[in-house]
């Protein structure tokens, strides 16, 4: 029963980490590069629905909305002005450095527009707590949501990618872009897709991240944002399944090495076994062996 | 454009050789007035206590240059932001050096103020703390200060946990990351051996991970704990009452002075979550004696709202300096250095009554002696805890 509790708590915080690092996995499967700033647009988007709803009283629905299109249209601005004129230059090292820049200017900005004090975040989420086995269980409404909505996207980014042109496009030039361009698909395009969606899931993580746990500030995305690629990593980076459960896997080890080990070492067990996995298996649980050709 | 780096370049040549001459002017030339520099987070997570530390120094020295100043010199005051980061507070430091300070209040978290006494140590700065708790915070001789060291307040709080029967099952969780955390928990748990109380958990955050404290509060509530102590600051006692609360655990939280400001800086906070926590604290603004209510008034009229602890103990640090600079008969002319040699031998004979405490003295080390106090949250305000 206790173990239920805590494996509850480590799928919904698991979760959160999965949506994030599906954003990760996406641009990296498709651009190649490591959108760093990735975690700084989860806290733009916790901004923005905090806005529209602690600030102007608006309904969760809409504040969830507002951040959702503010982070779309914020992902495919970054990457028409810092990424894509970098793309094509001699070190893929200038564009991980703009990504780290990126990162640090929405963090300033968040700070000069909203100040570095922490904000409480209402919940979007008005489901009561479900009470199992006579209250020895108590899943929040927050919880429920974060799962679901984590199996939702998963499946929708599944179908849209295996059914869907823009998807199958995305395959391609993730297999190869210059191939891709002599096919016809437009390459620029399909990057800006990446990034839309990709951000767009970033907004809906910050919501589901400030709303589990009531915090915003201007640097709340940069501890999720790393645990997040490291789930990525874990589950082999650019593979979607592989984004789930490494997100899965590292929120339950994280809440479960707190519960029976040690709270004091939580962040060791994680990294460690990261560490582990990777030397067995380079690529992540699920990443593919990428075969050099001569 | 080569021509244009020319100009820059002899440009900021001249202006560096101005700094550096108004640098030794402002050091040599010695002023009439006293000038007292105050460092601490006047914004960022923990503005409440620097904003408490910077008002209380202004009344204090507003009060005290209408009455003629010390001894009749005025002092002039200045207050730098550090933002609690380590570096900004060093920075704001040399800012105020450059300025002219002769001692300094400040600074208020313990990271900073150690990270400025390791400087000041070598300026031979007179340094007094009003908030800074860390036992590292008084290492150097010239630091000093005003408020309990972690350790009396870790095993203060053990003490009164146990003398006033507030709980049986203690839980404890700490930021294993933060010196200021860890010390007082370190104490506690010292103390608590001592304690008719069983401590039945011990959990621990990081700076890296102090947004979900589920797991936490969950072994705390699966050991039976019906205390929790939490010598941790407010920003994150407020994120663990919410989530104890959607968990529907509710036993009594003990704070420390770091819980101060949990009413009134979490921007959203609902405060109705913090009925009934407990804090150790050496100031409450409705205490009813006159020198609290004097003091209270006046920061009212002047701020509109309620000073904190922090607000008192550094209007405390100013008289404090006040009466060890008409002891001790130092003068502004007498140098930094000089002064600071006469307020460290005259700070360890003296015994100060102020609103933080009475018959407060000092030991050589730098830590205060003075008995601490317990605050309860009711109706949305601080009740004397009996």
């Amino acid at each position: 029963m206790r173990f239920l509790s805590y494996l509850i708590s480590g799928i919904s915080l698991g979760s959160v980490y999965a949506i994030i690092a599906l954003g990760y996995t996406m641009v990296y499967g498709i651009a190649k590069m490591l959108n760093f700033a990735h975690g700084d647009v989860i806290m733009v988007g916790g901004f923005s629905a905090f806005t529209i709803i602690s600030m102007l009283g608006m309904p969760p629905a809409l504040g969830v909305l507002t951040a959702v299109l503010v982070c779309t249209a914020l992902g495919v601005v970054i990457e028409k002005v810092a990424y894509r004129p970098l793309r094509n230059a001699s070190s893929s090292l200038a564009v991980l450095i703009t990504a780290i820049g990126v990162s640090y200017l929405l963090q300033n900005l968040a700070l000069l527009i909203f100040g570095s004090s922490t904000k409480s975040f209402e919940s979007v989420v008005n489901i009561p707590a479900l009470k199992l086995a006579d209250g020895q269980i108590n899943i929040t409404g927050e919880t429920i949501v974060t799962i679901v909505t984590c199996v939702i996207v998963m499946v929708m980014l599944t179908l849209f990618i295996n059914r869907t042109k823009a998807g199958q496009a995305m395959l391609a030039v993730s297999e190869d872009k210059g191939a891709a361009q002599l096919m016809g698909i437009n390459v620029n395009g399909t990057i800006a897709l990446t990034f839309a969606i990709g951000s767009a899931l970033a907004a809906i993580a910050g919501v589901l991240l400030c709303s589990a746990y009531p915090t915003l500030s201007p640097t709340t995305g940069a501890m999720p944002g790393i645990k997040a690629f490291v789930a990525a990593v874990f589950g082999g980076i650019g593979s979607i399944p592989g984004a789930l459960i490494g997100g899965l896997l590292l929120g339950i080890i994280e809440t479960l090495g707190k519960a029976y080990i040690s709270s004091q070492l939580s962040d060791v067990i994680v990294f460690g076994i990261l560490i582990v996995v990777l030397v067995v298996k380079p690529t992540g649980i699920l990443g593919r062996k990428i075969q050099e050709k001569v | 454009m080569k021509r244009m780096n020319k100009v820059l370049g002899t440009a900021l040549a001249a202006a560096m050789t101005l700094t550096m001459l108004s640098g030794c002017g402002g050091g040599n030339t010695a002023s009439d007035t006293w000038k007292f520099g105050g460092i601490g987070p006047a914004t960022g997570d923990y503005a409440a206590y620097g904003i408490g530390v910077r008002n209380g120094i202004e009344l204090a020295v507003k009060e005290i240059n209408e009455n003629g100043g010390i001894g009749g010199v005025q002092i002039e005051y200045k207050f730098e932001d550090d933002q609690t980061d380590n570096e900004k507070s060093v920075n704001g430091y040399n800012a105020l050096k450059d300025w002219g300070m002769n001692v300094l209040i400040g600074s208020t978290t313990s990271g900073c103020s150690i990270a400025v006494s390791d400087v000041s140590s070598k300026d031979h700065m007179f340094q007094l703390t009003p908030s800074a708790s860390a036992i590292d915070a008084v290492k150097t001789d010239n630091t000093f200060q005003v408020c309990f060291t972690d350790p009396s307040q870790g095993s203060g709080s053990a003490q009164y946990i146990g003398d006033h029967a507030i709980g049986t099952k203690v839980a404890i969780i700490y930021d294993s990351s933060d010196v200021y955390s860890t010390g007082i928990y370190e104490n506690f748990i010292a103390e608590a051996a001592n304690q008719p109380f069983e401590i039945v958990a011990e959990e621990a955050f990081t700076a890296d991970s102090k947004t979900d404290f589920n797991v936490q509060l969950k072994k705390a509530k699966e050991a039976g704990a019906d205390l929790v102590f939490l010598p941790i600051y407010y920003t994150e006692a407020a994120l663990i009452l919410t989530q104890a609360s959607a968990m529907e655990y509710s036993p009594i939280f003990f704070g420390v002075d770091g819980m101060d400001g949990i009413l009134t800086n979490v921007d959203g906070f609902d405060t109705s979550l913090a009925e009934g926590v407990i804090l150790l604290t050496p100031f409450a603004a409705n205490a009813s004696d006159e020198r609290t209510v004097n003091f209270v008034t006046a920061y009212e009229a002047a701020y509109g709202i309620k000073p904190n602890q922090f607000a008192a103990d550094a209007y405390d640090a100013v008289y404090i300096l006040k009466q060890l600079i008409e002891e001790s008969g130092a003068t502004p002319q007498d140098g930094v250095s000089g002064i600071c040699d006469k307020l460290t031998a005259q700070i360890v004979q003296t015994s100060f009554t102020g609103l933080t405490g009475e018959g407060m003295t000092w030991s050589t080390s730098g830590e205060v002696n003075k008995y601490p106090k317990a605050m309860i949250i009711e109706n949305g305000d601080y009740q004397l805890f009996e």
